[in-house]
């Protein structure tokens, strides 16, 4: 049986050389990310922003413009509608009584389920929930500190296994992940709520990983080839680990896309961001983090120290068994 | 590398076994699972997203803390100086200005007695050794008396303690299966209700205060004053049917008295709730009744009152009905809410979450399609680009499947929908460990390494990154295991599982299949 190779043997690529290109790209890209954040901002659920929101299935295809005209005419402030996956759900979104009790939210609950058409919605209602904008300013803390938290976290464990150099590379193009996935849904629109934290946090993960194998083999190879010059050694570590780099992220692409497809649509959202994310982590493991080793100066000295020492031990080692006791 | 002892084979055999079969009862249906004698056997549980179902944050009002118990301060103190042995002692007005009790002590003489009094109206706090109010003399005759902030917390505390027994016994009165009911922080309750059809009657039942007090009515207001919303002393005005009724302040009866309360139709037919009283409470409103033939009583329930009924005659039996324009569900959940007792601070509603039957099931249908559409794509993938290596790791991922579930049913996790996509992600990155070990020996050969060489330094080099791939996935699933709030945490916690047991799946397991293999084959070239 021949094995299907998607990336051929022994590939040379010169990913460092492209590195002004690559920087150059990233950089335009991740402005446009943050500008687009800035300028449009995120669609935020009710987690974030605090309201009462209804997601409500139909008989048939949801009459928007119907439930819009209803729920106006109740009064109780602007409602939004959006469409939840499939024509015949839809996601009511609406301001939470000035008065917040389980009282006057029940009741909001129940003027709207009274305003629409009684043998068009099924009832119970898919999903209310009701945030307080107290909890969800401490949700917004939370996910906002989580991330930080995460992205130091792992900056620090890069520094503490490798070098700083490391560290450092991995929290730039971990930064630049994140805020793609934030422009990503500037862009999109699409709502942002607890659970695409969970997908940032997600995409925080896979892309260290995927960093922290190419680093793997950075650091071995600078073992291995005392003598290579770095950018040829990074060139040479990227290739290497090439295969692995575009398999693993197919296969998780792969699974995603079931989940996408066939998940239902309460996951569409966050299934989207990380399929982005691994796109996107996986692109700025090769082009970003690797290169940024050289512009931010690793030094290959102490490698070959510790190599050296490494070398002296065996030596020791070696010697110690060669004049052991004899048995 | 391919020493792989028997005991070693048998216990990673065994191993995988205990956890497959750990998660087979989980698939049974629960009825079916308890007749076939499985009932003890550890299940996963679904999340409220999958299991339809209520998540109610209740919050503590704190802020009304310090002003009721300031309310309740002035009525204790009044009293306390009437009755204070040897003779009471006369004081002015008590005023409740700037959140402190200030009251003038008529006789100078008597300041030192007052002072005594009022601190003995104090309390510890804990073992602090500060007190819940501090008493102070100003200007030689005025006390104020000030509550610490030690006092309120302590007061909050005990307060939430009593509150959380209180939404308990009142969830359980209503026959739900299996909630959670739990403290968060210092003024919060967490209450989660699975498989509720209707939320609102569970809602309006948690949150009521349920305050139940009897008054009497002082018929000798002057209707003007009171309608202008100036109470006599001694009285004060609630509302009912909207308007302002004049009742006096000192309760006959209230909610501690009661021994029973339940659902009953009154007279004309009408949902009601019987109650009966205690022996102290039947004494003090057969007394109060006797002395007031003709005069009407209020029946107030949290600051409301309900119906103001005339005494016809005197009521001696220790039992009254108490009606209103109740429906038959909102006296059961009146009944209910009485029959627990009143909570001792008041709570609101700060988050709520239901998930509909419908939305839930349709979720752990989608959920259990995407997962084996998932498995399927990464199966095939895998054997396609790596023959009999992939072909192991197939195994290895399906194995991991069951094991996951297993462990979490062992652990008595909970599977949410984020959960599920934990999940299907788990399953693309677990044959990501595969992938480095066999994209390593697919490396050694070309270097021209001999076959158990090749797969010897595969497993041996790929080892190393595995782990500290795996760690940084590590860190941020603790991250947000810990940081994180619902959804995000049930997410963290598939894949932390995923993390601990795939690491054991495709690196353990793969390589003793690989090792068994290689042993009995000798195979001297590899399809990789």
């Amino acid at each position: 049986m021949r094995l299907l190779k998607i990336v051929p043997d022994n590939t040379n690529i010169g990913f460092v050389k492209l590195r002004g290109w690559a920087f150059g790209l990233t950089a335009l890209l991740t402005i446009a990310a943050g500008v687009l954040v800035g300028v449009r901002g995120l669609n935020l659920g009710v987690d974030f922003v605090g309201g009462l929101s209804i997601e409500a299935k139909f008989h048939g295809p949801a009459p928007l413009d119907d439930i819009r005209a209803r729920i106006d005419r109740l009064g109780v402030g602007d409602a939004q509608l959006q469409l939840a996956g499939s024509p015949d759900t839809v996601t009511i979104r609406l301001p939470l009584p000035p008065v917040h009790d389980e009282g006057a939210t029940n009741a909001l609950v129940a003027k709207v389920q009274g305003a629409l058409a009684p043998d068009n919605v099924i009832l119970p209602f898919n999903q209310v929930d009701t945030v307080s904008g107290k909890v969800s300013d401490e949700l917004i803390g939370k996910g906002v500190f989580a991330v930080v938290a995460a992205v130091f976290c792992i900056a620090l464990f890069g520094i503490v296994r490798f070098e700083w150099q490391f560290g450092v590379a991995t929290f730039i193009s971990i930064f630049h992940d994140v805020l793609m996935t934030l422009g990503f849904f500037a862009l999109t629109r699409f709502e942002f709520d607890l659970n695409i934290v969970a997908a940032v946090l997600t995409i925080i993960g896979y892309s260290i990983n995927d960093k922290i194998v190419i680093d793997d083999r950075i650091r071995e190879n600078l073992r291995k080839y005392r003598q290579m010059p770095l950018g040829e050694l990074i060139d040479l570590s990227v290739n290497e680990t090439l295969p692995r780099t575009v398999m693993t992220s197919l296969t998780i692409l792969l699974a995603l896309l079931s989940l996408l497809l066939f998940g239902g649509h309460v996951l569409r959202g966050f299934t989207a961001a990380m399929m982005l994310g691994v796109v996107v982590g996986t692109y700025s493991s090769i082009y970003v983090s690797s290169s940024l080793l050289i512009s931010l100066g690793l030094d290959r000295s102490r490698f070959r120290q510790m190599a050296d020492a490494t070398d002296k031990k065996k030596a020791a080692r070696a010697r110690a068994e060669r004049i052991g006791p004899k048995d | 590398m391919l020493d792989f002892p028997r005991w070693k084979i048998a216990s990673i055999i065994g191993v995988l076994l205990v956890g497959i079969l750990l998660a087979v009862p989980s698939f049974i249906p629960e009825a079916t699972a308890k007749r076939m004698g499985l009932g003890f056997a550890p299940r996963i549980n679904f999340g409220l997203d999958l299991a339809g179902g209520s998540h109610i944050l209740l919050e503590a009002d704190t802020a009304d803390v310090a002003k009721s118990r300031l309310s309740n301060m002035q009525d204790t103190v009044r009293a306390a100086m009437r009755k204070n042995t040897p003779g009471p002692i006369a004081i002015g007005d008590i005023s409740t200005a700037n959140n402190a009790l200030s009251f003038f002590v008529r006789d100078p003489a008597q300041l030192d007695a007052a002072v005594d009094t009022a601190r003995n109206l104090t309390q510890p706090v804990g073992t602090s050794g500060t007190r819940d109010w501090t008493v102070q003399v100003v200007d030689s005759t005025r006390i104020v008396m000030t509550q610490t902030q030690g006092g309120i917390n302590q007061f909050i505390d005990q307060a939430m303690t009593g509150a959380v027994d209180i939404v308990r016994k009142r969830i359980d009165a209503l026959g739900t299966k299996e909630p959670t009911i739990a403290r968060q922080g210092s003024d919060r309750i967490l209450v989660e209700v699975p498989g509720v059809q209707d939320p609102t009657a569970l809602k309006a039942l948690i949150g009521k205060t349920a305050k139940l007090e009897f008054k009497l009515v002082d018929t000798q207001a002057d209707p003007a004053k009171v309608q202008a919303g100036q109470a006599p002393i001694g009285d004060q005005l609630l509302p009912y049917n909207g308007r302002p009724l004049a009742v006096f302040r000192q309760a006959i009866l209230t909610g501690g008295d009661l021994k029973t309360a339940r659902q009953d139709y009154d007279q004309n037919g009408q949902p009601a709730v019987a109650i009966s009283f205690n022996a102290k409470g039947s004494r003090a409103f057969a007394e109060t009744t006797q002395q007031n033939v003709g005069k009407p009583f209020a029946i107030i329930l949290d600051g409301q009152v309900l119906s103001a009924p005339n005494i016809n005659e005197p009521i001696l039996g220790g039992t009254a009905s108490i009606s209103g324009s109740f429906t038959a569900q909102s006296a059961q959940a009146l009944a209910i809410a009485l029959q627990s007792g009143s909570l001792p601070i008041a709570l609101k509603t700060v988050e709520e979450r239901t998930v509909g039957p419908g939305l839930g099931a349709d979720s752990v249908h989608a959920g259990i399609i995407a997962s084996a559409i998932a498995v399927a794509a990464v199966v095939i993938f895998m054997f396609v680009t790596y023959g009999r290596f992939g072909f192991y790791a197939d195994l290895a991922v399906v194995i991991n499947v069951f094991v996951i579930l297993g462990l979490m049913a062992l652990l008595n996790a909970t599977l949410t929908l984020p959960g599920i996509a934990g999940f299907v992600l788990t399953i693309g990155t677990a044959v990501d460990a595969n992938v480095l070990i066999n994209e390593r020996i697919r490396e050694e050969r070309r270097r021209g390494r001999n076959v158990v060489q090749a797969v010897e330094l595969g497993y041996k080099e790929a080892s190393r990154t595995i782990f500290e791939a795996n760690m940084t996935h590590a860190i941020t699933g603790l991250i947000m295991l810990i940081l994180g709030s619902g959804p995000v945490k049930g997410f963290a916690v598939v894949l932390l599982f995923g993390i601990a047991t795939s690491v054991f799946t495709a690196v353990l397991f793969t390589r003793m299949l690989v090792a068994l293999w290689i042993r009995r084959q000798r195979p001297q070239a590899i399809n990789i």
